[in-house]
């Protein structure tokens, strides 16, 4: 743990310094940021051999603390700045190539972004609220630093558009043809998503419904579910485009039989989670078998229900997407992905995954979200995670 | 997950077997396939009979005729039993035209892209729980790029990665890392945390070094979770090498037959494709289940409570 903080500050100073001297025959701007990085790495070091930060809670190492992620956020904000206001000066034209100062730089605030996400996760809040804004900031600012990255190094190297557009370029091409992302967007997830998704959680758990009464129904549908569920059923794409035609049903076919197993098979599996003592319970109440199945089976298997619902957000995605490979109108989110990659134009391409990723980690979210709420009483929920 | 609930309980009878179901409800199947077969070929085989001015056709003809299409709304079972046979037995591995041949290079890519991505995994799972900072700000995306529909992106991987010069089996093996890479991260993840307090307290007590916890505690009790995520793993490493093979334009593998099959509207080609994908994975799954058993009984797990409750 100390020794990995300790190689991060290492070469957070190290790649500081040789910023610093590299720097001076470039500009002030490279030089400042080099300077703060430096100081900042310095009072990081000398923070890791005051503490440890495994131990102790007491107000000074708090303190310390606090300073440290202070200073090390200021560090990293400022040399991002830096670092993305130098590209555009080296884009602009009769201007030097980004040299040995650039990339130290932007080694040491990679560096020090790590150290702040590592600082940070030591924050160990017994508050809820405190837990949960951590919780969102750490994968963010994680997040944000991959951005960072990745905008730098494909601007920086010079990486052509074909292989990887820089995250500016997409946003960029996002802004420009949101008619386009969004009449794709309604086609592939409005129309074929929503709709097989509905069809095939719908029947899937209606038919576990169906064969709660027969034992013997159950332990033959069971396997050959989970068999069928680990089946790359995708396949069935071409014929459910021959079967149903190019547009949207058809797409919608396919995400019914994907989905439908994975409905069917955690329903079975959650109607039996009920314990002996609970349904004894049940049947000291003399309550029937509706009343047994609203009141104790269902809520019992909410849990199981949910992770079919969450699996089959993901799965449901990717079969429209892959239905529209086999062909379309000319239009989908499939259908865009296939020609702009045929054209070169990586950034639409790009734009697109966007939408989707967006599109299905709502999607995903929403249901966990949904999940929260309906099975708060579930140990998983209640702990907070 | 602890186990107790299930041990404390008495056995009251012996569980009654699942082959009598299973092969019913697979019969089943099989009848409702053919009931299929027959509604949906119908049409196109009135449409034969009166084009051959064959007016007084009866049921017998119809359903025969039904079932021996060239190329069927929905082949019937027998008929795409033939043509597996046709395409693996009667034909030479070498030949374009077999089913092996195209299986072997679907199966080849799929078990790489599993390899590499049950390595990725747990070379994740063992960094994440030995690192706070990489829990917290990994995890969260790990689980996050799920959600992002790589099969969609897959052909433009492809394309990419031909375009730098990487080529052949490694850019399809690449979506099945990415797919296969997460049920073993997650689920790696859960089972290295297994270990009970008292157990990694014991060892603590002994001065264990953070590597020997690892090697004689977490490892093994992770044993299970590491299988049930690996037959996940197996299965989603196959649907990504046939859909890494659609766009590189149909030339060899399973998803190439799939997809050479609906450019030419050969229903039982496709079939029997998805047929032979079929059986590959579950023979995968099956066996990754018996490696899985094998190695547990060798580190002594009793199998009756572990299997399938890795996620």
């Amino acid at each position: 743990m100390k020794s990995l903080r300790g190689a991060l500050v290492l070469i957070a100073t190290v790649a500081a310094a040789i910023a610093l001297i590299a720097g001076l025959w470039i500009g002030p701007l490279i030089s400042v940021a080099a300077f703060i990085a430096l100081f900042v790495s310095c009072q990081c070091g000398f923070s890791l051999l005051r503490t440890d930060p495994m131990d102790a809670n007491s107000s000074v190492v708090w303190q310390d603390r606090a300073i440290v992620i202070a200073m090390l956020s200021f560090g990293t904000v400022f040399g991002s700045y830096v670092l993305l206001h130098q590209l555009g000066i080296f884009e602009s034209a009769d201007s030097p190539e980004p040299g040995f100062a650039f990339y130290s730089l932007v080694v040491s605030i990679w560096a020090l972004g790590w150290l702040l996400v590592e600082w940070l996760a030591d924050i160990d809040s017994r508050r809820g609220f405190v837990r949960r804004i951590l919780g969102v900031v750490i994968p963010v600012l994680f997040g944000a630093g991959l951005l960072m990255l990745w905008e730098v190094l494909t601007r920086a190297l010079d990486v052509p558009q074909v292989l990887l557009p820089s995250p500016s370029a997409i946003a960029e091409r996002f802004g420009n043809s949101l008619s386009v992302l969004w009449a794709d967007f309604k086609q592939t997830f409005l129309k074929a998503v929503l709709i097989g998704y509905a069809m095939g959680c719908g029947s899937g758990f209606l038919i576990a419904i169906l064969i709660d009464r027969s034992p013997f129904l159950q332990r033959g549908l069971l396997p050959v579910g989970n068999l069928v569920s680990a089946l790359p059923i995708v396949g069935i794409a071409p014929i459910m485009v021959m079967w149903f035609g190019f547009d949207w049903p058809s797409k919608a076919a396919v995400v019914v039989v994907m989905t439908f197993f994975p409905m069917l098979v955690n329903t079975i599996s959650g109607l039996a989670a009920s314990d002996h003592m609970q349904l004894d319970l049940m049947k000291t109440y003399a309550a029937n078998y509706w009343q047994n199945l609203f009141k104790l089976r269902l809520p019992q298997a909410a849990p199981f229900i949910f992770n079919a619902l969450k699996i089959n957000s993901t799965l449901a995605l990717i079969g429209a997407i892959v239905a529209e490979f086999f062909g379309t109108p000319i239009v989908g989110m499939g259908f865009r992905i296939s020609t702009e990659v045929g054209r070169m134009n990586v950034d639409m391409v790009w734009a697109e995954i966007a939408v989707a990723a967006v599109a299905g980690s709502c999607f995903y979210g929403l249901i966990a979200l949904i999940e929260r709420m309906l099975t708060f009483w579930h140990p998983s929920v209640r702990s907070g995670r | 997950m602890t186990t107790s609930p299930e041990e404390a309980r008495p056995v009251v009878k012996p569980k009654p077997g699942k082959a009598g179901p299973v092969m019913v409800v697979l019969l089943a199947l099989m009848m409702l396939w053919y009931v299929f077969t027959v509604i949906l070929n119908t049409p196109w085989q009135k449409d034969v009979f009166k084009r051959a001015d064959n007016k007084d056709w009866n049921m017998v003809e119809l359903v025969k005729g039904t079932m021996a299409q060239e190329r069927p709304v929905l082949p019937a079972p027998h008929q795409v039993a033939t043509e597996i046979y046709k395409t693996t037995v009667q034909k030479k591995i070498t030949s374009k035209r077999s089913l092996i041949y195209h299986s072997r290079i679907t199966l080849t890519t799929a078990l790489l892209g599993f390899l590499l991505g049950t390595l990725l995994g747990i070379a994740l799972a063992v960094a994440i729980i030995h690192n706070r900072a990489l829990d917290k700000s990994l995890m969260p995306w790990i689980i996050a790029s799920q959600t992002i529909p790589i099969l969609a992106i897959a052909p433009m991987i492809i394309v990419v990665l031909n375009a730098v010069g990487i080529q052949g089996l490694l850019p399809k093996a690449f979506i099945s890392t990415y797919l296969s890479f997460f049920p073993v991260a997650v689920g790696m993840v859960k089972g290295l945390r297994s270990p009970e307090s008292s157990h990694l307290d014991l060892l603590r007590t002994y001065n264990a070094s953070p590597s020997q916890i690892f090697w004689k505690l977490r490892l093994p009790s992770a044993l299970p979770y590491l299988f049930t995520s690996m037959k996940i793993a197996v299965a989603i490493a196959m649907v990504g090498a046939i859909v890494g093979e659609l766009p590189t334009g149909a030339v060899a593998g399973l998803g190439a037959r799939l997809l050479a099959g609906s450019y030419y509207g050969q229903t039982i080609q496709i079939w029997s494709a998805l047929i032979m994908a079929s059986i590959l994975a579950a023979l995968l799954v099956t066996l990754v289940g018996l490696v899985g058993a094998w190695v547990q009984a060798r580190f002594g797990f009793r199998e009756t409570q572990l299997s399938g409750k890795g996620i």
